[in-house]
């Protein structure tokens, strides 16, 4: 019998904090507001490592009942937990990386005049991102699915009187909305076949059914809406269009919301939902294509930003893509590996970014940056390491998980391991070009001054940085989370070593099949090329961003249209405005509200009035005043009712 | 004996004279009578029937009508006084400030 792990305190702690910063904070100190946000997050984080301290002794998969939700006839969703060895791993990274963002929150936001909201929002997020995680049925998730959407909402429209963040926030709301449209039709279709949704029943019911090789099926069609679904919250072709925009949001959140965390609740969902596709390979191989696809396509728009958060920004739906072409290649955990060592190195990216735009004063263009290395070291250092884990340089993170891929990549398509090199190559290039350009060359930016601040809420320091109007280290609050990350994207890919970390998985994805098949004399001719490319691409970034910094501007004019469409992301924004918007607003006008709204309905209820007060108009001479006359009625309603009862007595 | 007939003939009679003193007159003290009236000519078919059928709640709805009246009589004519203080006059018709 298992122990009672107490799992439903995970997510009621950030809750309990949202609740008492939301409904108090505004009046209390920001001390007060910090302490309050730092200790339900970390308690948080404090159960997850009790739960992964017992995780030995327990039997796998861990249910706890919480509480009854809805009980219709056969059909039960309950507020129950689930935990095997995939929650225990999100569950942890989402706890540690999200009491990282909020210890560096502190220091970056701490000059915000809505700092309370901040961290009301901030602990809200963790809460539904625990529900989501922890979650028994799909229910259950996607309350938490929906409600991270809303956290990310509020977050990313933080700024909501500077109108670009809050037309963000809605354009990452409604586009949310068609892929959560698509995970609710699977659903009901699951309801429908299974008569559940809990996750081991649902599971339980699929085992048996045979794969569906031939044609596309029941199967098939659930997997492929659930993919509509990650492909919303996960930023995926052709639903990724929010998240380029979702980085008008304060920095920590798009570290937090928008890097680590929930954007991966997509691959979460889709490795949890893994017996489902893997009796579908149609559906598998969707899975396979969207994630390839988009890992290249974001790469490519990704190398002409020059905005140092839009560049994370494509950089983070490349590596989605990544780890939906692991899922696609029946690798679930290689993409949970990659989501893992993801979490450490683009959390600190943009928690690095976060530092540099407060460095130089709010500004995010990284032409007006460059040579910031002696002037933030300690962040230079950090987002180097970070660099070079996402560019798969070993042995840091990124490289171990990256290369688990690519080879079970593979192993499903050498086409799919052609373009995963090559967009491995691009996101080499683009890093490195991040990082010539913020921290090498000469320092470009205008002299920081004390007003140029005012614009981004960040922490106010004890020295005199201030005073000579030069670059300046953040404070120590934003640095410890920073060096952390550092450390975990240094050795984090090391679980990874030897198959570990898929033997760990391995009870939830079952063993790893034909891994063994092909030789090691491939693998590490795999890996090679990998390295190589990686390597390719930080001698080109240092040629074209370091060497020889006038190329660039040249290779760009002789390439002048192509050039053009990556600078602006392929008009994919465009086409969408043409394609969608447009004829919605258009139709929304002319149909719905000058059409139906203005003459069907409006029209209605107004010739209903007209006709009411014209009849009443008729009729109100009836009431004359005149008490006789009404007498006369009187009398001669009754001498009707009299004659009324007498037919009927003659009847 | 006089039969049943002849009593309501008489009492639909004292109704009828009501109803139509009720509709014509202008005078309100004059409609007011003519309400009694009609109350009466109910009362008369009452008691007939009463007396007809050997059964007293005939008569016993009497009283009650007859009490209602009254206190019907006191509660109108100091309407009336009211009225008359207020507009001089007891011409309904000129009583008409109910009027749209």
């Amino acid at each position: 019998m298992n122990p009672n792990l107490n799992l439903w305190l995970i997510p009621l702690l950030p809750l309990a904090g949202a609740a008492i910063n939301g409904f108090f904070g505004k009046k209390s100190s920001r001390k007060a507001v910090t302490t309050v946000a730092l200790f339900f997050s970390g308690a948080a984080f404090a159960m997850a490592l009790l739960v992964a301290f017992r995780f030995s002794s327990l039997t796998l998969p861990y249910h706890e009942f919480f509480a009854h939700w809805i009980r219709s006839g056969n059909f039960t969703a309950d507020f129950s937990f689930y935990l095997d060895q995939l929650s225990l791993v999100m569950l942890l990274v989402v706890t540690g990386v999200g009491f990282l963002i909020h210890i560096y929150s502190v220091g970056y936001m701490w000059d915000d005049p809505s700092y309370y909201r901040f961290f009301s929002y901030l602990n809200l997020f963790m809460f539904f991102m625990l529900t989501l995680v922890l979650a028994d049925n799909y229910l259950l998730m996607f309350i938490g699915w929906e409600g991270v959407g809303l956290a990310s909402y509020l977050l990313i429209g933080f700024w909501f009187t500077k109108d670009s963040a809050a037309s963000a926030g809605k354009k990452a709301f409604i586009v949310n909305r068609i892929g959560d449209f698509g995970f609710l039709i699977a659903l009901f279709l699951l309801i429908k076949h299974f008569g559940s949704l809990n996750f081991d029943r649902v599971f339980g019911s699929v085992m048996p059914l045979g794969i569906e090789t031939a044609g596309a099926g029941l199967l098939t069609a659930i997997g492929i809406l659930l993919m509509v679904g990650a492909c919303g919250k996960s930023a995926q072709i052709p639903l990724y269009i929010w998240l380029p925009d979702a980085m008008e949001g304060p920095t920590p959140v798009s570290a937090l919301i928008h890097a680590a965390t929930m954007v991966t609740a997509g691959v979460y969902m889709v490795s949890r939902s893994h017996v489902i596709f893997q009796h579908a390979p149609i559906a598998l191989t969707v899975v396979a294509i969207i994630g390839t696809l988009t890992a290249f396509f974001a790469a490519t728009i990704g190398i002409a930003q020059t905005d140092i958060k839009k560049v994370l920004a494509y950089s983070t739906v490349s590596q989605l893509g990544y780890m939906f072409m692991a899922c696609g290649a029946g690798a679930f955990s290689a993409g949970i590996f990659h989501l893992m060592t993801h979490a450490f190195f683009k959390g600190l990216l943009f928690l690095g970014a976060g530092s540099v735009i407060h460095a130089v004063g709010g500004e995010q263009d990284m032409r007006k940056m460059g040579g910031l290395k002696s002037f933030i070291p300690w962040t230079f250092l950090t987002m180097g390491i970070a660099t070079l884990a996402i560019a798969g340089i070993p042995p840091l993170a990124g490289f171990w998980s990256k290369d688990e891929i690519l080879w079970r990549a593979f192993q499903a398509s050498p086409m799919y391991w052609v373009i995963g090199v090559i967009t491995a190559f691009i996101t080499s290039f683009y890093m490195f070009r991040l990082l010539y350009m913020t921290f090498f060359g000469d320092y470009h930016g205008a002299e920081v001054d004390e007003h140029g601040h005012g614009s981004h809420g960040h922490a106010s320091h004890g020295h005199d940085a201030h005073g000579h109007g030069s670059p300046h280290e953040s404070p120590m609050v934003m640095l410890v989370p920073l060096m952390i990350l550092a450390v975990l994207s240094l050795v984090g890919g090391l679980v990874g070593i030897g198959n570990r970390f898929e033997t760990f998985l391995a009870p939830v994805f079952g063993s790893a099949e034909g891994a063994e098949a092909a030789s090691h004399t491939t693998e590490l001719l795999l890996m090679g090329v990998s390295v190589a490319v990686a390597f390719l691409g930080w001698w080109l970034a240092y040629l074209l961003y370091y060497k020889r910094p006038e190329l660039p501007q040249r290779i760009a004019d002789s390439l002048d249209g192509l050039y053009e469409a990556v600078v602006h992301k392929y008009y994919i924004d465009e086409l969408y405005a043409a394609v969608f918007v447009k004829p919605l607003i258009d139709g929304s006008t002319r149909i719905l509200w000058q059409g139906v709204d203005r003459n069907i309905i409006d029209a209605g209820v107004n010739d209903a009035g007209d006709a009411a007060r014209h009849a009443s108009d008729e009729v109100r001479h009836m009431q004359s005043g005149n008490i006789r006359s009404y007498a006369g009625w009187v009398a001669a309603g009754a001498a009707a009712v009299i004659a009324f009862m007498i037919w009927m007595g003659v009847r | 004996m006089v039969p049943l007939s002849y009593y309501l003939l008489l009492s639909g009679f004292l109704f009828g004279c009501g109803v139509i003193g009720f509709l014509i007159k202008r005078n309100i003290i004059t409609i007011f009578m003519s309400i009694e009236l009609m109350l009466n000519g109910v009362n008369l078919s009452f008691v007939a029937f009463a007396a007809h059928w050997h059964a007293l709640s005939g008569q016993v709805f009497v009283f009650f009508v007859m009490v209602v009246a009254a206190a019907e009589a006191a509660v109108g004519l100091a309407i009336i006084i009211a009225v008359y203080r207020t507009r001089e006059t007891l011409n309904v018709d000129q009583v008409n400030l109910l009027k749209l």
